[in-house]
């Protein structure tokens, strides 16, 4: 069996030998590829730290064999802004103290991210709060949370009708 | 070339302080990015990695590992076991101080709690390490666990709980004053076992450098740390180099040097390369510490007007097997409520866990929760409205000692709390109140307190030859704020724009940080810098005054200010001139001020000091299903002078949270036939999410107290979790009629029969 995988990271294409079968995406993310901006909280998908999108949808790092991704897509914190220029949803945490550690803020950016590409959360608080719940903040900046993904809603929904005019 | 000489003062001047403004977090865009980084992020060229094998049961021998097959297993490089580990130059079993802790270092085969570490492996990667330690199949002589709190046989009255407070206080006759109550409560409340859960481990990166040691790992206390490691290892603490940039929360768990830290260093002079080692989550229930279950019994006595004859508080908690700390629950009960008597109690039993440890309001939390339920009961016996039956048993001294408050703005806490709740439209009778959909609404009301506390710390301050200013400490941020608060300050203290002021700050090499802990590192740290800061100024300022070239030459040094990168006449705005012109005069690249800050011995002999607040929620409870949401919370503080709005009101919010998680999600399960922790994880161990949080909001009450420091600041990092738990439980209780007293409130609670409805 081979353990070389074709994929996409944060837009590059890259050949990965993997040196065991065992590897997550997170360690072969933070161990192998030095990408240590993904964090690994629990190891066992219940905290969100690590989260990733995988072609285009939030995934769960530690939950993922680097080796089922062969020929896939994945985007980690590390791609998020462009050169110096945040991204709205990164923006919209400092903006919004959407943290305090900072240690689940690369999963929660990522989930957030994840959110608005999947579904508008129509400037919802109660839909955000549900669908970023999959992201643990033991120092309770939720509502600083909160405030960022409605925020970055209203961004770029901003952006995207001015991309259409 | 114009000869005009522009007039105006520089662009840069201002009024205003950076002390007081909401600025953004500085560490924000490596947040943001993934840029930070925390322990586990370094990797030192050739680095292995280490596993921690722990004990699966609780008490008893490890009397076999099978560290053969370990070794076998592609990848192991090594296995540390008891017969093996390096020799310490001191007995991790040793304890010098009440701040310091045994550890579990591989000092023999005993096994005392389950979870504790008794065996490393360590090897090329990750995968291979966390195999190696599964093939240690450790076997084990078993002993029975003592795991029951309530083994009266096996209680006794601690020497001292928490740090160092006496285990008993008592003022008035509680007989008497319960004798001479027209009124009574008498209830116990249990609160289980807690664990803090920061979302990043204990992750340490160890490198040795001959007798030299680098360490990468998260500590809210880095000169203690690295007195402890110098102490273990026998190495001079100069030689030990800890790196604490970005701490994924500390909430108390971070304090001490935890065995899994120290593990890892030990692993790394085993086999004479870095190493990194990372507790799995579920390793995090046993050596890490813990807030410790308590049961508490609460005795009130009220007169007719509804004031308190007797306050009488015994909590009951538990230590370990082998060493000391004892959660002091019952003296939240000496600041908040006048009586004609009170009476704190504490007493423990000993049991098969690891040992407890500070957590976000130790004592404080544990026994607002019991206190503040008692209280709401006092206030029904008496046919009061909360608020006003905590407004009759208001505080005007501190009850305990007879001192004055420093300050106290509590009363306005409760006024703008409750006019921001709309708590006047609360109907006083229980399970009287509807949402349009039918469900049960509650309103409940906590007050909050946390004492002012202080450790010790050092700051250097710098002004550089260009005018800007450097000001080093080697303080800890474990998301409170610290790069940001911090900095204000140093800006401030050095009179320069906050974006003129380098702050250092994350590393043991620079001048003592004290601790991040207690609430009490900004008023610490934030003194030192303060002082640091004015020290370098008044240097420059003498300088100035005795340069016969600088315009201030012969004024008395408190003729001379500094205003934002200059110095001036007091009363001569036009005689200045800025920091660079005196330092290049004087031919210096630097300037250095140093400053300490510490708690004044004789303002404590004085005044109490606390910092103070009202907590208001809101809770629905479906009636049939049971269900319950916190719709609703308005908390009210007051604590001294804020740096940074934006930080506090996210202190505040983040305790509040850790209050409502206390009410209604989080307990430790232990399996009484073996000592394991059943739900050791974050899927079955529930804290807060962001769905359990709906509407929350903190007024920050303005508060000027002349008193506990130069800067005024009291702590705002845990007082919020106090006040929160039992406000809620209270509102469980007006929504339904139903009196918990075993905390978390569950489901299971509000259809158990029979509801308490008197």
């Amino acid at each position: 069996m081979s353990l070389a995988i074709q994929i996409t990271l944060n837009g590059e294409s890259r050949a990965i030998e993997l040196d065991d079968p065992r590897i997550t995406l997170l360690d072969l993310l933070r161990e192998r590829l030095e990408l240590t901006g993904t964090k690994k909280g629990c190891d066992r998908g219940q905290c969100g730290a690590c989260t990733v999108l995988v072609d285009g949808r939030r995934v769960n790092a530690c939950l993922t064999l680097a080796a089922s991704l062969e020929g896939a897509s994945v985007e980690t914190i590390e791609g998020v802004a462009d050169g110096p220029e945040l991204h709205p949803v990164q923006q919209a945490f400092i903006d919004h103290d959407g943290f305090q550690c900072g240690f689940c803020t690369p999963g929660q950016i990522m989930s957030a991210i994840g959110l608005l590409r999947e579904a508008r959360v129509h400037g919802d608080p109660e839909r955000v709060r549900e669908q970023m719940s999959g992201n643990l903040c033991r120092c309770g900046a939720y509502a600083g949370i909160v405030e960022a993904v409605l925020d970055a809603e209203r961004l770029t929904a901003r952006e995207s009708e001015r991309g259409v005019a | 070339m114009s000869e005009f000489v522009p007039i105006t003062a520089p662009a840069r001047q201002r009024q205003q302080a950076s002390i007081g403004q909401p600025v953004k977090r500085r560490d924000g865009v490596a947040k943001v990015t993934g840029a930070a980084t925390y322990a586990a992020d370094n990797h030192p060229k050739d680095m292995l990695h280490a596993v921690m094998a722990v004990a699966t049961i609780a008490n008893g021998r490890v009397r076999a590992l099978d560290v053969a097959a370990a070794k076998a297993h592609p990848g192991v490089v090594e296995v540390m076991t008891p017969e093996n580990r390096p020799a310490l130059a001191k007995n991790p079993d040793d304890r010098d101080n009440p701040f310091m802790f045994r550890l579990d270092l591989l000092q023999s085969d005993r096994v005392r709690y389950a979870n504790q570490p008794i065996a490393v492996v360590i090897a090329e990667t990750f995968e291979a390490a966390t195999e190696g330690a599964a093939l240690l199949a450790p076997r084990y002589d078993v002993e029975p666990a003592q795991l029951d709190m309530h083994a009266d046989s096996e209680a006794f009255v601690p020497e001292a709980v928490g740090p160092g407070a006496p285990a008993e206080s008592h003022v008035g006759d509680i007989d008497a004053g319960l004798a001479q109550g027209s009124h009574r409560v008498d209830s116990t409340y249990e609160t289980p076992a807690q664990y803090h859960n920061p979302m990043e481990p204990h992750a340490v990166v160890a490198a040795w450098e001959g007798d030299k040691l680098i360490v990468d790992t998260p500590s809210q206390a880095m000169t203690i740390a690295r007195g402890r490691l110098a102490g273990l290892f026998g190495i001079d603490a100069d030689d030990v180099l800890i790196r604490s940039p970005y701490l994924g929360g500390g909430f108390g768990c971070k304090g001490a040097l935890m065995s899994p830290q120290v593990l890892g260093i030990l692993a790394a002079k085993m086999v004479g390369r870095p190493v990194k080692l990372v507790p799995t989550r579920p390793q995090m229930y046993g050596p890490l510490g813990h807030r410790a279950p308590t049961s508490q019994t609460l005795r009130l006595g009220m007169d007719d007007a509804g004031k308190l004859t007797a306050l009488s508080h015994h909590a009951r908690t538990t230590s370990s097997m082998f060493d000391e700390f004892f959660e002091p629950s019952a003296n939240i009960s000496h600041t908040l409520y006048a009586s004609l008597a009170i009476s704190t109690t504490h007493d423990a039993v000993r049991v098969h866990t690891g040992t407890p440890m500070f957590m976000r309001g130790p004592g404080e939390a544990s026994g607002s929760v019991a206190l503040e339920s008692a209280i709401d009961e006092a206030a029904h016996a008496c046919g009061m409205d909360p608020l006003a039956f905590r407004l009759a048993n208001y505080a005007d001294v501190e009850p305990i000692s007879g001192k004055p408050f420093s300050s106290k703005r509590l009363y306005d806490c409760y006024a703008q709390g409750a006019e921001r709740f709309g708590w006047a439209k609360r109907v006083l009778a229980p399970r009287s109140m509807r949402d349009e959909n039918g469900l049960l609404v509650g309103w409940g009301l906590g007050t909050a307190t946390f004492p002012v506390i202080m450790f010790e710390a050092e700051a250097r301050a710098i002004i550089r030859a260009d005018g800007t200013g450097v000001m080093e400490t080697g303080a800890q941020d474990m998301g409170q704020g610290a790069w940001t608060a911090l900095a204000q300050i140093a800006a401030d203290s050095l009179k320069l724009e906050l974006d003129q002021t380098v702050f250092r700050a994350g590393t043991s090499d620079l001048p003592d940080g004290g601790v991040a802990g207690g609430s009490g590192h900004t008023a610490t740290v934030g003194n030192a810098i303060d002082a640091a800061g004015r020290n370098a100024i008044a240097r420059l300022i003498d300088m100035a005054v005795a340069d016969t070239d600088s315009p201030l030459h012969g004024l008395a040094a408190d003729q001379v200010e500094a205003r934002w990168g200059r110095l001036q006449a007091v009363d001569d705005g036009a005689r200045s001139e800025g920091y660079a012109d005196i330092l290049r005069r004087a031919g210096l690249r630097e300037l250095e001020g140093h400053g300490r800050g510490r708690a004044d011995a004789d303002v404590g002999e004085r005044y109490a000091m606390h910092a103070h607040g009202a907590v208001f929620a809101e809770v629905k409870v479906d009636p049939d299903l049971g269900q319950m949401r916190v719709t609703r919370m308005v908390g009210a503080f007051a604590a001294g002078r804020v740096i940074n709005p934006r930080m506090v009101e996210s202190q505040f919010f983040g305790g509040m949270i850790w209050g409502l998680g206390f009410a209604l999600h989080e307990k430790a399960e232990t399996d009484p036939r073996t000592g394991r922790i059943m739900n050791a994880n974050l899927g079955e161990y529930h804290v807060p999410t962001n769905a359990d949080v709906a509407n929350i909001e903190a007024l920050i009450v303005n508060e000027d107290d002349p008193h506990v420091n130069v800067l005024g600041i009291k702590g705002v990092g845990e007082i919020a979790v106090t006040g929160t738990a039992g406000a809620i439980a209270n509102a469980v209780w007006h929504a339904t009629s139903k009196r918990v007293r075993r905390f978390p409130i569950g489901v299971a609670d509000m259809i158990a029969e029979p509801a308490t409805a008197d």
